[in-house]
């Protein structure tokens, strides 16, 4: 007797699972998305056929025992369906709709869009391939990408996607300039430019020159660890010390070269800096 | 032996009760989330893990608000880009049709796949299983177990999480 509630529970609440589960439609298990399919139905009379997801809905009026035809580009958005045949009673099926496995979208992220040259892995991206109708695609697909364009050696590589998504990661290039980083998968591309700058300056080196004012004091040319120009804007910091006193200078790079004038103390020493690169010093004796 | 039973009550009870379309169901779907096991060079901190997992389960009860409400509003907080759009063109079509939708989640297996090296976006899969159902002019015209493997991508934008890609398969 105490078992007799919880079987009538069962049974209630088992109905309108029973109802959802009777077979009169006959659906594909799996379409690929935009293309054309057909639902057949069985029975006679009319009906209305629904077919729902969370990004399409459809409603038809339907004759039963008739095929149901569903044209191309009706159902154009992956995931799950539901079909649901009413009229009398109700019928319903599932299917799964997939993406089109023909890459027309190439989400690309790439970062930076500006660093130094010479950076081992200092360039990254990440892509997600999309079909036409904006559906990621899933199945493994190749994605070349490729870094070229500052006349240094061209970089590239083949990485297929796990569930729609693909990465790498480059060096930049040994030469400034842009550079063209694309990301292609089938017949789609997609570009971003990656500004290459110098590095910091490999080496700096002054020389010292007395004059009516002063001492002359002038850099060579700033250059990063591989030849490049360090930009004029960069600043250098001329430092003169003396009788215990200290005198300091910046001053931004001009073509190339960075110049300042400091009073002629003799037995000053003389040292010059940028960023974290030391460079000579120089002890003034007196008239050089 | 009873134990058993009265769960197996229970949760029929509770598909029954949806099939009636009660007031959504408070209970908090099961949630098991995998180890981490990343594509990609990016770290992901565990605080961050946290947060775009609490907020993509957030995004179900907004789907299923804006879905059954015939409501795009809703969907503002937790949808973004290209999901957002495709779920609002099926609620402009829902009204159009007359129909309504409900999805309940009942459990969630997820795992964070990959996180795009600079940032900006989060890759997740999850085996869900949930109920959706079908209303039209205020009739349950029927309710469907379904399990699907849900690919999902969230981006971030000011204070949360958002989900711009929301597609389904088969598990």
């Amino acid at each position: 007797m105490r078992r007799s509630p919880l079987l009538l529970s069962l049974l209630t609440a088992a109905v309108p699972l029973a109802v959802a589960q009777s077979g009169s439609l006959t659906v594909p298990k799996m379409v690929t998305a935009g293309s054309a399919f057909s639902i057949q139905t069985s029975g006679s009379g009319q009906a209305t056929l629904y077919i729902m997801g969370t990004d399409d809905v459809l409603k038809r009026d339907v004759q039963l025992g008739q095929p149901v035809s569903i044209a191309a580009d009706t159902v154009n958005h992956a995931g799950h369906y539901l079909v649901v045949l009413t009229g009398g009673g109700t019928d319903t099926e599932q299917f799964d709709v997939q993406p089109a496995n023909r890459p027309a979208t190439v989400a690309f992220l790439a970062r930076p869009s500006r660093l130094s040259t010479g950076l081992h892995n200092g360039i990254t991206g990440a892509v997600y391939v999309f079909d036409p109708y904006g559906n990621l695609i899933t199945n493994p697909t190749s994605v070349y990408f490729q870094l070229s364009g500052t006349g240094g050696p061209e970089q590239s590589r083949t990485v297929q996607t796990h569930d729609g998504a693909a990465w790498t990661q480059m060096d930049s290039s040994t030469k400034e300039g842009a550079a063209k980083f694309t990301a292609r998968a089938g017949d789609v591309s997609s570009t971003r430019v990656i500004q290459q700058v110098p590095g910091d300056p490999c080496g700096l080196r002054m020389t010292a020159k007395r004059d009516n004012k002063g001492i002359q004091l002038q850099t060579d040319p700033l250059k990063d660890c591989s030849g490049n120009p360090v930009p004029d804007g960069t600043v250098v910091t001329f430092t003169e010390s003396y009788y215990g006193l200290q005198t300091t200078v910046d001053v931004p790079l001009k073509r190339g070269v960075a110049q300042a004038e400091v009073p002629a103390h003799p037995g000053a020493t003389i040292s010059a800096a940028t960023g974290v690169v030391m460079g000579n010093e120089i002890h003034w004796g007196g008239n050089e | 032996m009873r134990t058993p039973v009265l769960m197996l009550c229970l949760l029929l009870g509770a598909v029954a009760g949806f099939g009636d379309e009660q007031p959504a169901v408070d209970e908090q779907p099961a949630v098991r989330v995998e180890p981490l096991d990343l594509s990609g060079p990016r770290p992901l901190a565990d605080q961050t893990q946290q947060a775009v997992i609490r907020d993509y389960l957030e995004a179900w009860h907004s789907l299923d608000g804006a879905l059954g409400q015939n409501r795009p509003d809703l969907l503002n907080t937790d949808f973004t880009g290209s999901a957002k759009d495709n779920l609002t063109s099926t609620i402009h079509q829902q009204t159009a049709l007359g129909v309504r939708a409900r999805y309940q989640d009942l459990s969630h297996d997820v795992r964070v796949v990959f996180y795009s090296p600079e940032g900006l976006s989060v890759q997740l899969v999850d085996n869900v299983e949930y109920n959706v159902q079908l209303i039209a002019q205020e009739k349950v015209l029927t309710t469907q177990r379904v399990h699907e493997r849900y690919v999902v991508v969230l981006t971030p934008s000011e204070v949360r999480w958002r989900v711009r890609v929301f597609q389904g398969e088969p598990e």
